[in-house]
C-alpha cells in the first residue's frame, strides 16, 4: 500500500551539512478507510435511506434555558452528509497525491458528519435528548476513565496494568459491602482504593519483586477477583442482601451556574460526588506526570530504569508505590458502579470495563488527558447503542450491542498504528 | 579530591572480577585505567560508583573512609560518572536530563524547568558545549549526549569523574574534543578517571596509568611508555599489533553494488544511493563511525531489509529483494554485528549453533531427523580448527567467553562454500589473542580467493585488514581509499570531508 519515492538525490554526495536525507512514503491508509465510510454511508443513509423529520432536543425539562428543538429532514440530511463525507474524501486524495499530512481535524470532522448522519437516519419521525445521550456516555465513562488513569499511572512507571478489571471489580464489591454495613458512602469509596491497592499489591510484589510476566500475573488476577467476587456474592451478598449489598448511592449535586449552562450544564454539572472527583483526578494525574517531581522520576523509572537508578532514585520503590496508586485511582472507579450508578453489587458487574480502560490507556497515548478523551468516546459509543433500542432503532440491538468494542478495535488498531509507549513498560528492572 | 581504593574485591559467585585492586588518584590528575575487555576496570568503577557491592576493600575520599549504599550516596560524595551507554533517557529534554534525581520545584510542587535550563546554560557556556537545555537527548548526536553526561555530573558538583570506555561511540574528530574537554575539567580542579584499552588515547591524556588485568593490578606505568611495552602489560604477553598479510591479488568484480538505497519505515533514508564493487581476492572495509548507515547496509545485502532500491548482484547473479535463505544459498558467509543476539541462540549447544543455518538438508538433515551423530563428528572437528575452548561441543554458547563465541560464529559461517563473506564488526568487544585470530581467518579467507567486507568502526582494524577502504557518513559514501590510507584523513572522511580535501589536509 505504500510506495517509496526518494527524494533528496545526492547531487553532491559528500556534503556533510545536510541532514539526513528523508523520503516520504505515500500512505493510502487515510483515502481508502475514508472512502469506504463514505460509501457505506451512501448505502445506509441515501440508498437505504429512510423519510420523516428527525428531532433532537437539547435541553431537559429542568432547565432554565430551553433551547428549541432541532429539526432536520431525514434523507435531505443523509443526501448532504454523504455529499459533505464524499467531498473530505476527495481532499484527503489530493493531500496525499501532493504529498501532505492528512490532519487529525480533518478526521473529527468527517466522524462528526457520519455520526450525524447515522443519528438522523436512526432517529426518523423520533426524538434523540442529546443532553441526555451525552449524560448516559458521561456516566458509562467514569469508571473506564478512573481505569484508564491507573493503566496510564502504572503502564508509565513501567507496568503493564491488565488488572485494572479485577481493580474495578475489587472496588466495587468492597465499597458495596463496606458503605452497606456502614451506610456511609464516603468510607465505601476509600474502602474501595484500598482494595484496588490490595489487587495492585500482588500484581506489584510478583512482577517487581519476583520479575513474574506482568501481562500473566494481570490475567491472573482478573480470574482471580473475578471468582472470589463472584463466591461471596452468592455466598454472603445474596442470602444478606439488606445488610450486606444495599449501598446508600452518592446524591447528585449541581453546581450553581455551571449547572445551568446549556447542554454544558446538565451534562457535566449535575453529577455525583465521584464525578466530580474524577474532574479532578484527571487534571491532578497530569499535572503530577508532566509537571512535577513526582512524574519526571515516574516517568525516568518507565522510560530507562537504569539511568534512573543511577542518579539515586529506587527504581523498585518508586514502581512498587506507583503500582499501587494506580490501583487505589483503579478502585474509585470500581466503586462508581456501585455507590454511582446500579446501587448493589452484580456479579462480574463491571462486563471488561477494566480492558476497555486498558484500550483507552493506548488509544490515548499514555497521556492522561488523551486516554480520557478516548474513554469518553467509548463512553459514548456504549450509551448510544443503549438510546438507539429505547427509541427503537431500526438496526438490530445485537449488532448495536458490538458498537462500543467495534469503536475500540477501529480506535486502537486503525488509528493509533504504532505509537510508541514508554520504553521499559513491561520489563523488569533486574539488577545484576 | 583525592580518591583512593584500597584492597577491592568482587566476585561474581566463582568469577573473581577484582581481586584486591589499589588505586589512588590525585586531585586534578587524569589517571588512566587500562585494560582489556573484561579484566574489571568496569566492575572496578561500578563497585566505586555504588552500583555494585565490594566484598572487601575500602574507598577513601581526601583520606575519608566513604559507604556507598547506592550510587545516590557516590554522587552526593562527589563522585560522577559519564557512563559508556549512557544513562540518559531519550524522550526527555536535556534540562530534565540533568535535573532528574535532584531536582527543584516552584511553588506547588511544579519542577522549576526553568532553573534547570539555567543551570545547563551556565555548564555549557563555561566548558563551551554548546548544547541546547531544551533539545529532546534522541535528536542528538552521541558526542553531544555524552557532553550532556558531563554536565549532569558537574551540575551535582562532582569532583571525581569518571569516563567509562568514552571514545568508544566517538568519531577521531570528537575523541580530540573530548581530551580537549578532560584536559580543561583537569585544570578546573576535577580528578579523572579515563577508563579505556585504546592505547594512543591514554598516552595523549593521561597523568599516571594504571594496567589491570584479569581482575588484577598488574601494574603503573607513565604516558612516555611506548605501545608495545603498554600492549604487552595489558595483555601478559608480547603482542603482535600488526596482521601478517601479503598484498591483495584481486581479480574480477564479484559482488557489484549500484545506486543502492535503505528506507526505514518512516521514510528516513539510511543507505542512499550507495555503489561500489569488492573484487575476488581482496578486503573492502567498511569504515565510519557507529549508526552511519553500514549496519542497514550489510542487512540489505544479507536480505534483511524490506525497503531497498537499487541492484545487488554477485557473480552475475542479483540479490536484490530475495529471502536471506536465497542469499545463503547463493554462498554468502555473514558474522553479524551483535552476535549474541543475531549470531548465535544462547541458550544452544554449541553443536546446534554450528548448524543453525542448514538446517534444512543433507548431511545435518535427513527428512524430519536431525543426524545427530554427523553433527557430533562435525562439530569436533570446527571446535578443533577453529580452537573454540569449552568444556565440549554440548556447552551452551551462552556460558563461552566473547572470543569463543565469535570462533562459533566464524566457524559456522566460513564452513560453507563461499561466494562473499561479510564480517561486521568481528572484533567488538574481544580479548587480544581472539582478535589476533579473527583477524588471521579473515585474511586467510581472502587468500583463498573470497572477496570480503570487513564494516568497522575501529580505524585500528580497519587499517590492518584493508586492501580497500570505503567510508560511510550519513548514508552515504564519503569515498573509497586505499587500504594505507593515513588516519588521519580517515579521520575526516569519517566526519563527512571528502577525500580531495582529506589528501589535502
Amino acid at each position: 500500500m505504500s510506495t517509496i519515492a526518494p527524494v533528496n538525490q545526492p547531487t553532491q554526495p559528500h556534503d556533510p551539512d545536510n541532514g539526513p536525507a528523508t523520503t516520504v512514503i505515500k500512505s493510502w491508509k487515510a483515502p481508502i478507510v475514508l472512502g469506504v465510510f463514505t460509501v457505506l454511508g451512501f448505502l445506509l443513509l441515501v440508498v437505504f435511506g429512510r423519510s420523516g423529520v428527525s428531532t433532537m432536543s437539547l435541553s431537559t425539562s429542568s432547565d432554565l434555558i430551553q433551547l428549541p428543538d432541532v429539526l432536520l429532514p431525514t434523507r435531505e440530511t443523509g443526501i448532504v452528509v454523504t455529499v459533505l463525507l464524499a467531498a473530505i474524501t476527495g481532499v484527503s486524495v489530493w493531500m496525499v497525491q501532493s504529498s501532505r499530512k492528512v490532519p487529525i481535524w480533518l478526521y473529527s470532522v468527517f466522524a462528526f458528519l457520519l455520526l450525524l448522519g447515522f443519528l438522523a437516519w436512526a432517529s426518523a419521525d423520533e426524538r434523540i435528548p442529546v443532553p441526555g445521550l451525552l449524560f448516559g456516555s458521561l456516566s458509562l465513562a467514569v469508571p473506564l476513565i478512573f481505569g484508564a488513569l491507573g493503566g496510564v499511572i502504572s503502564e508509565r512507571v513501567g507496568v503493564v496494568n491488565v488488572a485494572i478489571e479485577g481493580q474495578l471489580l475489587a472496588g466495587a464489591f468492597t465499597s458495596a459491602v463496606v458503605a452497606s454495613v456502614t451506610q456511609q458512602p464516603l468510607l465505601g469509596l476509600l474502602a474501595a482504593m484500598i482494595a484496588g491497592v490490595l489487587v495492585s499489591f500482588v500484581l506489584a510484589a510478583f512482577s517487581i519483586k519476583y520479575f513474574v510476566d506482568q501481562v500473566i500475573v494481570g490475567v491472573v488476577l482478573n480470574v482471580l477477583v473475578t471468582g472470589l467476587t463472584g463466591f461471596l456474592f452468592s455466598q454472603l451478598l445474596a442470602p444478606n442482601k439488606a445488610l450486606l449489598n444495599q449501598p446508600p448511592k452518592f446524591e447528585r449535586i449541581n453546581i450553581p451556574l455551571l449547572s445551568e449552562i446549556p447542554i454544558v450544564g446538565p451534562v457535566f454539572f449535575r453529577q455525583t460526588l465521584i464525578v466530580y472527583i474524577m474532574y479532578i483526578a484527571v487534571a491532578a494525574v497530569y499535572f503530577g506526570i508532566f509537571h512535577t517531581k513526582w512524574g519526571l522520576r515516574l516517568r525516568a523509572v518507565g522510560e530507562h530504569p537504569q539511568a534512573a537508578d543511577t542518579v539515586g532514585i529506587n527504581v523498585t520503590g518508586t514502581r512498587f508505590w506507583n503500582v499501587s496508586l494506580a490501583g487505589a485511582v483503579a478502585g474509585l472507579g470500581g466503586a462508581y458502579f456501585t455507590l454511582g450508578s446500579v446501587g448493589a453489587f452484580g456479579k462480574e458487574m463491571t462486563a471488561g470495563a477494566g480492558f476497555i480502560a486498558l484500550a483507552a490507556v493506548i488509544f490515548g497515548r499514555w497521556d492522561p488527558i488523551r486516554a480520557t478523551l478516548a474513554a469518553l468516546l467509548f463512553g459514548f459509543a456504549s450509551n448510544l447503542q443503549n438510546v438507539l433500542s429505547i427509541i427503537g432503532s431500526p438496526v438490530p440491538s445485537e449488532f448495536m450491542l458490538m458498537l462500543p468494542y467495534l469503536v475500540t478495535i477501529f480506535a486502537v488498531a486503525g488509528l493509533v498504528g504504532t505509537s510508541r509507549g514508554p520504553a521499559a513498560s513491561g520489563k523488569p528492572y533486574i539488577k545484576s | 579530591m583525592k580518591l583512593e581504593l584500597r584492597g577491592i574485591t568482587k566476585r561474581f559467585g566463582a568469577l573473581v572480577a577484582n581481586d584486591d585492586i589499589n588505586l589512588t588518584v590525585e586531585a586534578g590528575e587524569i589517571h588512566a585505567l587500562l585494560g582489556e575487555n573484561g579484566a574489571g576496570k568496569s566492575t572496578l568503577m561500578n563497585v566505586l560508583y555504588g552500583l555494585y557491592r565490594a566484598e572487601e576493600g575500602e574507598i577513601l575520599l581526601d583520606g575519608v573512609a566513604q559507604h556507598f549504599a547506592g550510587p545516590g550516596d557516590a554522587m552526593a560524595a562527589g563522585i560522577g560518572m559519564v557512563h559508556q551507554h549512557f544513562m540518559l533517557i531519550p524522550v526527555f529534554t536535556v534540562a530534565e536530563n540533568v535535573m532528574l534525581g535532584h531536582e527543584e520545584t516552584t511553588l506547588g510542587g511544579r519542577l522549576d524547568l526553568a532553573a534547570a535550563r539555567v543551570r545547563v546554560k551556565e555548564i555549557s557556556d563555561r566548558f563551551g558545549f554548546h548544547v541546547d537545555p531544551d533539545a529532546l537527548v534522541e535528536n542528538l548526536p552521541v558526542g553531544v549526549q555524552q557532553r550532556v553526561e558531563i554536565i549532569k555530573a558537574l551540575s551535582r558538583d562532582a569532583k571525581v569523574l569518571v569516563f567509562d570506555e568514552p571514545t568508544a561511540v566517538l568519531t577521531p574528530q570528537e575523541t580530540d574534543e573530548l581530551m580537549v574537554i578532560m584536559r580543561q575539567l583537569k585544570d578546573a580542579g576535577t580528578s579523572i578517571v579515563f577508563i579505556t584499552h585504546k592505547l594512543r588515547e591514554v598516552r595523549e591524556v593521561a597523568d599516571r596509568i594504571t594496567v589491570i588485568r584479569l581482575g588484577k593490578v598488574v601494574g603503573e606505568a607513565s604516558p612516555t611508555a611506548d605501545n608495545e611495552e603498554l600492549a604487552t602489560l595489558m595483555v601478559g604477553r608480547a603482542v603482535d599489533l600488526t596482521v601478517d598479510k601479503a598484498p591483495a591479488t584481486p581479480g574480477a568484480p564479484a559482488l557489484v553494488v549500484s545506486n543502492l538505497t535503505v528506507v526505514d519505515r518512516t521514510g528516513q533514508v539510511l543507505v542512499n544511493d550507495v555503489s561500489f564493487d569488492v573484487k575476488v581476492g581482496e578486503i573492502l572495509a567498511i569504515a565510519g563511525v557507529q549508526g552511519n548507515g553500514q549496519t542497514e547496509l550489510t542487512e540489505a545485502l544479507m536480505g534483511l531489509q524490506p525497503r531497498v532500491l537499487g541492484e545487488i548482484s554477485l557473480d552475475g547473479k542479483s540479490l536484490r529483494n530475495r529471502s536471506v535463505r536465497q542469499v545463503l544459498d547463493a554462498g554468502v558467509g555473514f558474522v553479524p554485528e551483535d552476535r549474541t543476539r543475531d549470531g548465535l541462540v544462547g541458550a544452544f549447544t554449541i553443536a546446534e549453533n554450528l548448524m543453525l543455518d542448514r538446517s534444512n538438508k543433507l548431511p545435518f538433515v535427513k527428512r524430519f531427523n536431525l543426524q545427530l551423530s554427523y553433527l557430533a563428528d562435525f562439530a569436533r572437528s570446527k571446535v578443533r580448527e577453529f580452537d573454540v575452548r569449552s568444556q565440549g561441543i554440548e556447552t551452551p554458547v551462552g556460558r563461552l567467553s566473547g572470543g569463543n563465541q565469535q570462533k562459533v560464529v566464524l566457524a559456522r559461517e566460513l564452513s560453507r562454500d563461499l561466494r562473499l563473506f561479510i564480517a561486521a564488526q568481528p572484533t567488538r568487544g574481544l580479548d587480544v589473542g581472539s582478535i589476533e585470530f579473527v583477524h588471521e581467518r579473515i585474511v586467510a579467507t581472502r587468500d583463498a580467493g573470497t572477496p570480503v567486507i570487513v564494516i568497522s568502526t575501529e580505524l585500528d582494524e580497519v587499517a590492518a585488514l584493508a586492501d580497500r577502504i570505503m567510508v560511510m557518513y550519513r548514508g552515504r559514501i564519503v569515498g573509497i581509499v586505499p587500504g594505507d590510507t593515513p588516519r588521519s584523513v580517515l579521520g575526516l572522511m569519517m566526519a563527512g570531508a571528502n577525500p580531495q580535501e582529506g589528501a589535502a589536509a
